[in-house]
């Protein structure tokens, strides 16, 4: 009887475990073992280099660890502002009942929309020369603020990841507004009986009940913002110099510039290994914010 | 004492800022639509000297080009029978497996939830060839099935574990009874979790929809045959090496992307709810 | 609302199902047909040219030529390396890519020598073409990627990377419309009245790097001479050099003087298109392509070509020209002579011409020169004078290439000095040859 019941147990998560196995697995073993040679993509033969490629990666590749930087500039802004602005958006949604449904629906739209339009949007707006942004800056009278947003390196890597925020923040927006929605109204009600005024109730019970949610949005943004690059090619193609060099950039110049696919495979190795490293830390600390 | 006029004056006033504020942003997600759009209605001459965002001169006709030569009737078909068919694997895979990481034990449970994390975080880099190869020796490349399996592995580990927290939450009492009254966990899984799982289920269902109706990388590398491929590859030939015929792709773009949002139209309902329970709230 | 998801999920996973056998069911089986030719390309401009040539075709010989379209031109390079590793290329198909990489492809056995075809009949085929088309595609007796010699591709058409000007806007800074500046000197004079006139000076895509090589390369021709810089190349001699360093200066004094637009160092090709073809830029460095775009952009344009502005008369400036787009036949085709003997039709004289003719771009065929237009022709003139990296038979390391293009665009946005960047280079070109002696 026991062994019937496990039995069944398992094949509840046979049909994951095996597409997994075959589609997952498999390519990232593949991946990973090719880390350790160094690779053309196309000769029939390699050669075997041990952990040589990952001692590059992590002792001499210099732009390696710019772009994590500039990555990690990226994503901090992101975590900071993107979705600071999901919450304010969601707080302010939350109690305007008219028109929510619309703005409910407008906020999603930049996730939706193809990059493409995306990057050739924001490149026109974004334009050093004839772009909206400076037309309308030089109109307001603030000609002294007029700049090549994407090509000057003092501001190029904060436009991108302006432009970043404004690509994801939906998610954040929707994930906030559902947390906000489920904060029962009895106890707003019974704190402004007591006499508590709108700033006392947002800091004794929305913030202490939102930081859970703002952990789970924390995470998911991390993981997404790291491993963006399309709109980065679209908008600047990683310059100028290496101001706006990302991670996933580096290995797509490892695999088809320089011909280096063992190379590229360290690379993303140890990419995710960073990746891993940030969210054990970043859940850790969830799980203990959460006993108090 | 502050008079009650004072109050409604500053509710007023801060009512305002609001407002000013959110449609501030809204103007912003709406402009590129908008653009794209009157974009599509422009020819190719004057995309880019005409920039107002009504274009002078109205040429529908981009959309019926983008239609037949986009070969939007069978991609277009071939891009919702993929989606569908990937989503609901996803929902009926994950769903299950999800369901027994929650409220099963058996040996080996965490370390294999775990591997579908670990998953989630660490990005192939270059999969595209190694999943080729091994389609090709499974003898499943240029078929739909193959690319399928494909893009169902893609969504499985984040659907696993936005599942798994909602089941986590879930009270066990409706289960319990259910087995007290005979019946079998496939049907519990079935008849009770399921149906409590509508919110999250719709969030997985938005999500893996989006990813798979707008991939054509491995749609391309997999197929060989253009019967069968998706949109998005369809709608990629518009973008030429030296060449894009923008209005013809801003047309495409835009009918490609209303189906989408009319999924989440359909799901949003249920996914304010879902995100709730999935949440890590309380 | 229970009942109404519940039915919609019953309806959509029949819906499914049925749509899955369907599909299964009409899978189109591959066309095994002994006379059938598959050609894989990115070219997507020229699909309905090559599918009325392949219909054309077809009447003429019985013999089906497929060609299918795989854009965009990233996409279809990982689509070629997936089935290359899977042995599975089709019969006639392109590599877009580094000399280094067509290499491998040839030591992998993936690509037909196809010189016993060239040089029967006493060359009849290969001297159908010019002579800088065809060396792109071979491998010279003394090349350092460890091939045998050949040839192993057949150009389809030849493309040149210069400059360009729009003679309404050099008129009106003070320049003569039909005479473009001709020496560097020339050139940044024009740098003051430019930016004075409030329109931008010369744009290109140098956000993708490979462009600011391209012009570096012929300066550096100008500066130093050929032999010099293959030197360099091969180690010989260091990019400290004060020849190198020269080079490395003009773009400073380019940019200084304000012959450069705005933004050029993140600006893509095809926004530089779009500015030159809305007359809101004087000069461009763009390829031959350009003419075919800027006419869709802006049919009434009045442009020229032009050869970079020299800065040295010691040694001429060159260009880089060649092949645009070649076709390589799959060496392990079953099909293999029927593709030798279409691509062979394909390069004839008369269906050169069409192609040139409908889309605007420069034939490897060198008698199919006739109905070009002016502005084409004139792209066309120079190709005797230019000169590509795959004809070196040497190689610079990515890294090193990386380095110069970069540093190049450090200079322009003033960061970083010429010496400051010869050293930069010089140092990654030392660590890399240590790790190749080391292997």
């Amino acid at each position: 009887m026991r062994i019937k019941s496990t039995l069944e147990n398992y094949l509840f998560v046979l049909p994951a475990v095996a597409i997994f196995l075959i589609f997952y697995l498999i390519p990232f073993i593949w991946v990973f073992q090719l880390g350790m040679y160094e690779w053309d993509g196309i000769l029939p033969t390699k050669t075997f280099v041990g952990l040589s490629n990952f001692k590059e990666v992590l002792t001499q590749d210099n732009i390696w660890w710019l772009s994590m930087w500039n990555a990690g500039y990226i994503t901090l802004i992101a975590i900071i502002f993107q979705n600071a602005m999901a919450f304010m958006l969601a707080m302010a949604c939350d109690r305007e009942i008219k028109m929510k449904n619309f703005f409910r629906l407008v906020f999603f739209i930049p996730p939706v929309l193809s990059e493409v339009v995306v990057g050739l949007v924001w490149q026109w707006i974004l334009d050093g020369n004839y772009g909206l942004l400076n037309a309308w800056l030089l109109k307001m009278g603030l000609p002294h603020l007029v700049k090549n947003w994407l090509s000057d390196p003092q501001t190029a890597l904060t436009t991108v990841a302006v432009v970043h925020c404004w690509k994801g923040f939906g998610w954040g927006f929707l994930i906030f507004l559902a947390g906000l929605q489920t904060i029962p109204r009895e106890l707003y009600e019974a704190a402004r009986v007591d006499g508590a005024n709108a700033w006392a109730s947002f800091k004794n019970i929305t913030l202490p009940l939102m930081v859970p949610v703002a952990i789970l949005v924390a995470i998911l943004t991390v993981l997404g913002t790291m491993q963006a690059f399309v709109l980065i090619i679209a908008m600047t193609g990683g310059g100028p110099a290496y101001h706006t060099q990302v991670p996933v950039l580096r290995i797509l110049a490892s695999m088809r510039g320089s011909s280096r696919f063992g190379y590229a495979c360290a690379q993303g190795i140890v990419f995710g290994v960073v990746l891993i490293i940030i969210s054990f830390v970043q859940y850790r600390f969830s799980k203990r914010s959460r006993q108090y | 004492m502050k008079s009650d006029k004072y109050y409604r004056g500053k509710k007023a006033a801060v009512n305002v800022i609001i407002y000013a504020f959110l449609i501030a942003v809204a103007l912003t997600c709406i402009f590129p639509l908008l653009w794209m759009f009157s974009s599509s209605l422009k020819t190719q001459e004057t995309i880019f000297r005409d920039m107002s965002l009504i274009p002078k001169e109205f040429h529908f006709e981009n959309y019926v080009l983008a239609w037949k030569q986009g070969g939007f009737g069978r991609n277009f078909f071939n891009s919702i029978v993929y989606t569908s068919i990937v989503v609901l694997g996803i929902v009926v895979v994950s769903s299950l497996a999800a369901y027994a990481f929650s409220r099963f034990t058996f040996p080996g449970r965490n370390l294999i939830f775990y591997m579908f994390m670990a998953a989630m975080m660490i990005p192939i880099p270059g999969s595209f060839v190694p999943l080729y190869v091994l389609l090709n020796k499974l003898h499943l490349r240029n078929t739909a099935i193959g690319y399928i399996l494909c893009m169902i592995n893609v969504g499985l580990s984040t659907s696993i574990f936005l599942l798994k927290t909602f089941f986590d939450k879930m009270p066990k009492e409706l289960e319990d009874a259910a087995r007290i009254d005979g019946c079998s966990k496939l049907g519990i899984w079935r008849h009770v979790a399921l149906p409590l799982a509508k919110p999250v289920l719709a969030v997985v269902v938005v999500l893996n929809a989006l990813n798979v109706w707008n991939e054509y990388v491995l749609a391309l590398i997999i197929f060989d045959s253009k019967p069968l491929m998706p949109l998005q590859v369809a709608l990629m030939t518009f973008q030429g090496e030296f060449i894009t015929r923008y209005p013809l792709l801003m047309a495409g773009l835009t009918i490609t992307a209303l189906p989408i949002i009319l999924v989440y139209i359909l799901m949003q309902k249920y996914i304010v709810k879902g995100v709730t329970q999935g949440a890590l709230v309380g | 609302m229970a009942v109404k998801f519940s039915g919609c999920l019953r309806g959509v996973s029949a819906f499914s199902i049925l749509s899955l056998l369907c599909l299964c069911g009409c899978s189109p089986t591959p066309a095994e047909n002994k006379n059938s030719v598959v050609i894989w390309h990115w070219m997507t401009d020229r699909q309905p040219a090559f599918e009325e040539l392949s219909r054309r075709y077809e009447e003429l010989t019985g013999v089906k030529v497929t060609f299918e379209l795989y854009a965009p031109s990233d996409a279809y390079s990982q689509k070629i390396r997936a089935a290359a590793q899977s042995v599975s290329l089709p019969d006639i198909f392109g590599i877009l890519g580094e000399k280094r990489d067509f290499s491998s492809f040839v030591k992998a056995g993936h690509i037909l020598d196809i010189t016993p075809y060239m040089s029967a009949d006493n060359g009849k085929w290969k001297n159908v073409f010019f002579s800088k088309a065809l060396a792109v595609n071979e491998f010279s007796s003394d090349n350092t990627y460890g091939v045998t010699p050949g040839i192993y591709g057949v150009p389809i058409d030849i493309t040149t990377i210069q400059m360009v000007y729009n003679k309404k806007l050099l008129k009106q800074i003070g320049g003569n419309p039909n005479r473009p500046p001709a020496t560097l000197e020339e050139f940044l004079a024009l740098g003051p009245k430019i930016k004075a006139s409030g329109i931008q000076g010369l744009v290109s895509g140098w956000g993708e790097v490979w462009m600011v090589d391209c012009m570096a390369n012929n300066y550096a021709f100008n500066v130093m001479g050929k032999d010099k810089v293959l030197a360099t190349i091969r180690g010989d001699v260091p990019y400290t050099d004060p020849d190198w360093i020269k080079v490395f200066e003009i773009f400073n004094q380019m940019q200084n003087s304000g012959v450069l637009a705005n933004g050029l160092v993140t600006m893509v090709n095809k926004n530089a298109e779009q500015l030159f073809a809305n007359e809101k830029a004087v000069f461009a460095f763009n390829g031959s392509w350009c003419v075919n775009v800027y006419k869709g952009m802006n049919p009434g344009l009045e442009f020229g070509a032009m050869l970079p502005p020299a800065v040295s008369s010691r040694y001429p400036m060159v260009i880089w020209g060649g092949a645009g787009s070649s076709f390589m036949v799959n060496a392990r085709s079953s099909r293999k002579e029927e593709a030798v003997k279409f691509l062979r039709w394909l390069t004839d004289r008369e269906q050169q011409v069409f192609l040139a003719e409908i889309t605007l771009n420069l034939p490897a065929n060198k008698d199919s020169l006739k109905k070009i237009s002016d502005v084409l022709a004139q792209f066309a003139d120079d190709i005797e004078t230019s000169t590509h990296p795959n004809v070196w038979g040497v190689s610079e390391f990515p890294a090193v290439v990386e380095a110069l293009d970069k540093g190049i665009q450090s200079i322009v946005i003033g960061e970083k000095t010429s010496v400051q960047v010869a050293e930069e280079v010089q140092k990654i070109k030392q660590r890399e040859l240590s790790k190749k002696n080391n292997k």
